[in-house]
């Protein structure tokens, strides 16, 4: 590890990653069937991971209102969890912190010039202060994929060191915007590269661009968590986050972690859900298994 | 060479018609399907609670497009299927008479299910003008009603007929907007199965109409009890009866039960359209 201290992104260059290996272990992952007793706990599991966003232009304060609701209340029913935090632009976060006042979730905002990075360092830093000042617990940011593709990995990493220094106490989730990475070399390098410069998480994606979170993707950046624990035993964080819809989908996300990093992962504190559209298919399913009955989205609130 | 006495008929596996594809059931289960004499003649897929699972979601999935489009244009589509189901006779015919039909019972009820698809047809830019109301109302609102789709209709078939039964509920049901899923006649399912073929090539968008084949005992209850269903067709009487209005009131279902003999002209008109149709009443402020 004294070898990465001193040049953190030198030894990036010769990764490699089994891609059929990796789509071959994720096929037999996916095939774990999960009933009962069981199901119910990790569908509450994934709720509780969940974090609901909400990250468009016309975003107002009533939609964070209802988004704040539901991450509090999800459901009626007594017996379902509230959710991880609440995912928005910086420009809400202080509206969005007073109404999670007094409850335990979190408030992450974006940063970095979300979605694109395309900016200067200076503004962003200023953007991640800014966010924290307004009372972020978490900040997602952004990597600059046109300098990762360029193999420029010590301005990156600069940059991810940098917007942690800003962070302060909140934590930093790292978004790597796999879509844009185009081989899952290059995922393993980014999240090797995010970890090493202080990523608390790391994220696969905006949600913006297509594809966005996918299961190979997500076991390759669960795959390095792993080894940089072995090596360092410390414990990254993990965040799939687009496109994952249907609670099926989330529970194969569950069975990946706990078969690859164990269950100490099966933990709001290091794994998170970034969906919206998901809470809601998570809790038609609850209330199949409570009711025996297939449910209908007619019933539960869009947002 | 086999000659014609030793050569092994293949029996085939009639498949589901779900979103547009013709998948086995999930479960991978079939049954034989008996002609009169207890002859296997066909296999046919037994649906599970899955498979209608997944034909209610594609059911949902097609229902706002399909209603967006102009009756006339399920007019025609609804001709489409007429003009293919005329082209493809001799398949049917052979099914219905493999499943017991003398030719001439075949014949009759492939023409009166080819002629109630026209008769939809025809009907699907014409109901509305019937049953659209102008309300007197004593306050200044031009106030009116319009019959709208119910969303996704479930369509239990009558067991004693091949084909009649099937069209004679799916049409007025697709005609209006509402996609359906619906379960064949048990022991006679062979002909459902091909009209998902004729379907499929009749620019039906996939998801509009889903047809499955199995036990009506095993699905009755899901159907009734499944809250993305808005309404169910059905013939049924004594338990399954009761199943059905009991589970269904969860969702206050639309329960339409129809026992009819489908196979007279009679058994056609614009009222069965409005059997899934709701009606919705517009106020509009006027003279502000």
């Amino acid at each position: 590890m004294d070898k990465h201290t001193k040049t953190p992104y030198e030894d990036l260059t010769c990764v490699t990653v089994d891609q059929v290996g990796v789509e071959e272990r994720v096929s037999r992952l996916t095939k774990r069937s999960i009933k009962k007793e069981s199901k119910v706990w990790a569908l509450k599991m994934a709720l509780s991971m969940c974090d609901l966003t909400t990250l468009e232009g016309k975003d107002s304060p009533g939609k964070i209102r209802q988004l704040c609701n539901k991450a509090i209340r999800p459901h009626e029913d007594l017996d379902i969890p509230s959710v991880a935090a609440v995912c928005v632009y910086p420009s809400l976060v202080r509206l969005t912190k007073s109404h999670l006042k007094g409850t335990k979730i979190q408030v992450a905002s974006v940063a970095t010039a979300f979605p694109s990075g395309q900016s200067n360092r200076a503004i962003k830093l200023a953007e991640t202060h800014w966010a924290v000042e307004e009372g972020a617990d978490e900040i997602d940011m952004v990597i600059s994929r046109g300098h990762f593709l360029a193999g420029e990995y010590a301005y990156v990493h600069d940059e991810i060191a940098a917007v942690k220094e800003a962070c302060g106490k909140a934590h930093l989730k790292v978004i790597l915007e796999t879509g844009e990475l185009s081989s899952l070399d290059q995922v393993r390098k980014a999240s090797e590269l995010a970890i090493r410069a202080g990523a608390d998480f790391i994220k696969t994606s905006t949600g913006k661009v297509q594809p966005a979170a996918t299961l190979p993707v997500t076991l390759v950046m669960l795959e390095t968590i792993r080894d940089h624990f072995y090596a360092t035993g410390k414990r990254i964080g993990m965040k799939p986050a687009g496109g994952i819809s249907t609670a099926k989908n989330a529970l194969q996300y569950l069975v990946m972690v706990n078969e690859t990093l164990g269950s100490d992962w099966l933990s709001p504190s290091l794994f998170r859900f970034g969906a919206s559209s998901l809470a809601n298919d998570l809790l038609m399913q609850l209330i199949k298994e409570k009711t025996g009955r297939y449910q209908s989205i007619d019933y539960f609130s869009k947002d | 060479m086999a000659t014609k006495a030793n050569r092994l008929e293949i029996l085939k596996t009639y498949k589901l018609y779900i979103d547009g594809k013709f998948p086995r059931s999930e479960s991978g289960r079939h049954y034989l399907v008996k002609s009169k004499n207890g002859n296997g003649i066909a296999n046919a897929c037994l649906a599970s609670r899955k498979d209608l699972r997944d034909a209610i979601v594609a059911a949902r999935k097609a229902q706002d497009a399909w209603a967006a489009r102009s009756a006339y244009n399920r007019g025609q589509i609804l001709y489409r299927i007429a003009e293919m189901l005329e082209g493809r006779k001799a398949q049917f015919m052979e099914e219905m008479i493999a499943q017991g039909y003398t030719v001439g019972q075949a014949t009759n009820e492939l023409q009166s299910s080819i002629d109630r698809l026209v008769h939809y047809a025809g009907w699907s830019d014409k109901y509305q003008a019937i049953f659209s109301a102008v309300n007197p109302v004593d306050s200044s609102h031009f106030n009116f009603s319009v019959p709208e789709a119910m969303g996704v209709v479930g369509i239990l078939c009558e067991e004693k007929s091949a084909l009649i039964g099937l069209v004679s509920l799916i049409a007025p049901a697709i005609v209006g907007g509402n996609t359906c899923v619906v379960l064949s006649s048990e022991s006679k399912p062979l002909c459902a199965s091909t009209f998902g073929e004729v379907l499929h090539a009749s620019d039906v968008p996939a998801g509009v109409v889903n047809i499955l084949t199995g036990s009506r005992a095993e699905l009755i209850k899901t159907y009734a009890s499944h809250m993305d269903v808005n309404a169910l067709v059905f013939d049924a009487s004594g338990e399954s009866l009761k199943t059905i209005q009991s589970e269904a009131a969860a969702n206050v279902k639309r329960c339409i039960h129809l026992m009819d003999d489908w196979s007279q002209a009679k058994s056609q008109s614009p009222y069965h359209i409005m059997n899934t149709q709701e009606i919705k009443t517009t106020w509009h402020p006027i003279g502000v």
